[in-house]
């Protein structure tokens, strides 16, 4: 079973430009670890140092954010399409 | 994914700048759109932080994608970001670089006082060790092969 994965501009360096790539899971953790496994660079980019998700990646499963979901442990199924959807933030001091 | 320099088109720089002025002493944000590296628009969007606007930016996942697909409907894409630093240098904070994404470009705009000043862009090193500056030009407008 593979799902959708659409993947954003910043990214798409590490997925050999495409914009949808698909990944095997029955959850958003699973599918976005082996997404990670496949595409190695991805994953500093997705994850912090202590292996959670960087709280500027927004996961979303076809409309709805995980946060408001089951979060990782969202089911996912082939029929679904899962964004991985960046905030951009920033500022002048820390 | 290496480029000598982002370029920004006359129009893309007045609206960087107007923009800067008008949000100041908040920071303003917007995303740079084109392709090749020459910036054909800057896109003003909501600054939605709620950790204070003087300091600090953020663009909604939402506008994110209303910013891709804006970007896509022209025929373009998303090159990178720009945001103001009013009363600050147009360097990129320990902040800015804990929250980078990697082949963007972050122009940064020096608001001192006010008034639009030096402009700057970073790229972030893929490690995410650092950012490094690119040049920046502003496309002459009398220019019509960049323009």
């Amino acid at each position: 079973m593979a799902t959708k994965i659409l993947i954003p501009t910043p990214l798409r360096g590490y997925t050999g430009n495409q914009e949808e790539v698909e990944a095997t899971g029955s959850t958003v953790g699973e599918l976005l670890a082996n997404l990670a496994a496949e595409h190695t660079e991805l994953r500093k980019h997705l994850y912090g140092e202590d292996g959670s998700l960087r709280n500027f990646v927004n996961i979303y499963v076809n409309d709805d954010d995980i946060r408001y979901l089951e979060k990782e442990q969202t089911p996912v199924t082939d029929s679904d399409t899962v964004s991985i959807i960046p905030s951009v933030a920033g500022g002048s001091r820390r | 994914m290496g480029r000598a320099a982002l370029t920004l088109r006359p129009a893309a720089a007045s609206a960087i700048r107007r923009h800067g002025r008008e949000a100041y002493p908040h920071e303003c944000c917007g995303a740079l759109i084109g392709r090749d590296g020459l910036v054909t628009m800057a896109l003003a969007l909501p600054n939605t932080t709620d950790e204070g606007p003087r300091r600090r930016f953020l663009v909604s996942p939402n506008d994110y994608r209303a910013a891709e697909r804006h970007a896509a409907g022209m025929g373009a894409r998303l090159l990178g970001f720009y945001h103001s630093h009013p009363d600050a240098p147009a360097r990129p904070s320990p902040y800015d670089l804990e929250h980078a994404w990697p082949a963007f470009s972050y122009l940064i705009i020096g608001v001192p006082g006010g008034d639009p000043g030096q402009m700057t862009s970073w790229r972030l090193r893929d490690d995410r060790s650092a950012f490094d500056e690119e040049q920046l030009v502003e496309a002459d407008p009398d220019d019509e092969v960049l323009v």
